[in-house]
């Protein structure tokens, strides 16, 4: 059963992904975007990034940067439905209401993260999974493309070629 | 040390130009000039340069060489792939692996070559008329490209991701088989989808395109083909807009190419786009219709030992027992193989996220994934997508899971768990949103049984684009005549997936090398006049 607060959420999802992303335009490397992506991914990412406190901060900072150099790389048409989406995530009034984040992303508690990634994540709303989908993609691979990531996942890299 | 030849022939004076680095506008004439350079553009390239015809290629990616496959799938998914390998369906409910760099998706496939299977071909005669589609007709151009690209089934031992599919199989009573490859000295590394690091992979990169290229054919490469001029018969030129640097953005620069004739293989997406973006006439509309994915779902096991998924020849077994259980316009029927195991592409597949995600991560050595390929398009409930075009003229393709298809995905994922429990799993984790790992066959079969079938909630994914520009006699229902020529420009013919009416039913690389070569050897004596040389 979707709750009233996720109809709502999606219909405000909705609409702003139906009225375009102009207004939330910003740069793929905005700091905005760093510090919505450095929020989410240790959350997301939680179990799989490093405990120690220095090695973690390290770690995030891979993946914002991982994120963004693949972000890069996109074809525009898809980067300009990513700025739609952190658009929404960092417009405040959307990120409360369509995601359900009360504080500022880097306020932000991982209770809070971990239930908007979960009513996302199956949300009655197509688009609004796909959203989250999106975040899964692109924060699993900024991170497990990464070498650090390969020693805890009992993957020792590419063979050596001679 | 490997020998990079590839780069050794461009070094050597191979004629290939990479227009990210034109300043400024320039003209191509040729004889034939062919978009894409995948399994379609290649095989044709190489037929017709012999046949002593100019041939100028197109295409969109970048070259990337031997040297440049490091085996990161970091560096090879947005060098390599279309999209970055994250290509979605318009509702961004299935995900789309397709290449993009020449070669096209032959660079970066698993190396599985089948031959179009004979139910298929059955079908294709009796419901659209396709009467040249038989298998003894067809057989010899198979059997000239498995010579041509060293096609045999896989000698060494299949790695334990496929032997478990052979042994949960066989234990079950389900026959599984050998899958053919097109390879050769293949070293087992396990990484044909990151570009083969030895040459190996009989792939066209390495294959049909030098030899076109020794023939004297020109190579453009960041060369996007926006759309052919058309005077009511003919096509008169192609414009190709020139990409920046960062093979992505169009730059200022085009290049127009004048050609007798012209070939589309951009692949089942990019073919209907290069038609749409032209406006070729198309009076029922069937252009981009009709697109078929082989949709597919996966089943990831934990297995007691380890298995190693990312290490050796990704696929060698198969089972077509579940196509077979059923005629082929019945329910829908499966194929079963493994992917690879990569770190990226297991991470990005496998459904939640935090603790529980990466606990499964922590197991990817023990993890066995079987996935089943869903043979749509022979049932009117399975009529495949439509590929439309974004604002910027880039496509993009809908395709609606129907509840035929997700019928068969429950059945699938319901057989995977199985044949993963009797190969010994200590559990199976359904790639599916409402999963949980569980620990025996009964406890998964009751929870498959409820899972909710719809899109972001059962993970789907595609490697195989067919369709869009369907072969037919009949011009209401088809793009192109058996041969590939289109129905109405006199002067353009479509070699790649996208003639296929409905999905192949195998991994379509050997299907669109042995109907390409033949429908090209047919198009290089219709323009010499001379029996085309066969190739091998």
């Amino acid at each position: 059963m979707m709750t009233r607060r996720q109809w709502i959420g999606g219909s405000i999802a909705a609409a702003a992904l139906v009225a375009g992303g102009a207004a939330y335009e910003f740069s793929a490397a905005g700091v905005d975007e760093r510090a919505i992506v450095a929020a989410i991914a240790p959350v997301l990412l939680d179990g799989a990034l490093p405990r120690d406190p220095a090695a973690r901060a390290g770690a995030v900072e891979d993946v914002v940067r991982g994120m963004e150099v693949a972000v890069a790389g996109l074809p525009l048409e898809l980067r300009a439905q990513l700025n739609q989406l952190f658009g929404i995530l960092r417009f405040p009034l959307t990120r409360r209401f369509v995601a359900g984040v009360r504080d500022a992303w880097p306020d932000a508690k991982p209770d809070e993260i971990t239930r908007f990634l979960t009513s996302w994540r199956y949300s009655g709303v197509a688009r609004l999974r796909g959203a989250y989908d999106a975040l899964h993609q692109l924060m699993m691979a900024a991170w497990y493309g990464n070498e650090r990531a390969w020693t805890a996942i009992g993957y020792a890299g590419p063979p050596h070629v001679a | 040390m490997i020998r990079d030849f590839v780069r050794e022939g461009v070094e050597g004076g191979w004629d290939v130009r990479d227009l990210s680095r034109i300043d400024r506008d320039a003209h191509v004439a040729a004889d034939v000039a062919i978009v894409g350079t995948g399994a379609g553009g290649g095989t044709a390239a190489e037929i017709l340069a012999k046949s002593g015809l100019r041939v100028v290629l197109i295409e969109e990616g970048p070259l990337r060489t031997s040297t440049d496959f490091r085996m990161r799938e970091r560096e090879a998914y947005p060098q390599l792939y279309q999209e970055s390998a994250a290509r979605k369906t318009a509702d961004k409910g299935i995900t789309i692996l397709q290449g993009r760099s020449v070669g096209g998706s032959t660079t970066v496939n698993w190396t599985s070559s089948f031959r179009t299977p004979s139910d298929t071909l059955a079908f294709w005669r009796e419901r659209y008329g396709l009467r040249t589609f038989d298998e003894a007709q067809l057989a010899p151009w198979f059997a000239m490209m498995e010579r041509r690209l060293q096609i045999h089934p896989w000698q060494e031992a299949p790695n334990a991701n496929n032997s478990a599919l052979r042994d949960g199989a066989a234990k079950l009573g389900i026959p599984s088989k050998v899958i053919p490859r097109n390879v050769d000295g293949c070293r087992n590394l396990g990484y044909c989808g990151m570009g083969c690091p030895t040459n190996a992979k009989q792939s066209m990169l390495v294959t049909t395109i030098p030899a076109a290229l020794r023939h004297g054919a020109v190579l453009l490469t960041r060369a996007r083909a926006e759309r052919f001029s058309f005077d009511g018969t003919r096509i008169g030129e192609l414009t190709v807009r020139a990409l920046q640097s960062d093979g992505i953005a169009p730059s200022t620069h085009t290049v127009t190419i004048r050609a007798r004739h012209y070939v589309l293989a951009a692949g089942a997406i990019g073919s209907p786009a290069v038609l749409l973006r032209s406006g070729l006439p198309d009076p029922y509309r069937l252009v981009g219709k009709r697109t078929f994915l082989h949709p597919v779902v996966l089943s990831l096991a934990v297995m007691p030992q380890p298995v190693n998924g990312f290490s050796g020849a990704p696929q060698s077994i198969y089972s077509d027992h579940f196509m077979q259980t059923q005629p082929i316009d019945a329910a829908i029927g499966y194929k079963l193989e493994v992917p690879p195991v990569h770190p990226v592409l297991a991470a990005t597949t496998l459904v939640g996220f935090g603790d529980t995600h990466a606990r499964i991560m922590n197991d990817l050595a023990y993890g066995q994934v079987i996935i089943a390929l869903l043979r749509d398009g022979f049932h009117a409930e399975s009529a495949g997508g439509s590929v439309a075009l974004n604002g910027d003229g880039t496509p993009v393709l809908d395709y609606p899971m129907t509840p035929y298809v997700w019928e068969g995905a429950r059945r699938a994922l319901l057989t995977m768990a199985e044949i993963q429990f009797a190969a010994g799993a200590k559990a199976v984790l359904p790639m599916h949103e409402d999963a949980q790992p569980y620990e025996s066959f009964p406890a998964a079969r009751e929870a498959i049984a409820r899972f909710p079938m719809e899109i972001l909630r059962t993970r789907v994914v595609s490697a195989h684009v067919m369709g869009g520009c369907a072969m037919g006699n009949d011009v209401r229902e088809s793009v192109v005549d058996e041969y590939g020529a289109h129905h109405h420009a006199e002067n353009l013919t479509v070699f790649d997936g996208s003639v296929f009416p409905t999905s192949v039913g195998a991994n379509p690389q050997l299907s669109i090398y042995g109907i390409s070569a033949r429908n090209a050897s047919h198009l290089a004596q219709r323009l010499t006049g001379k029996t085309a040389a066969p190739i091998a």
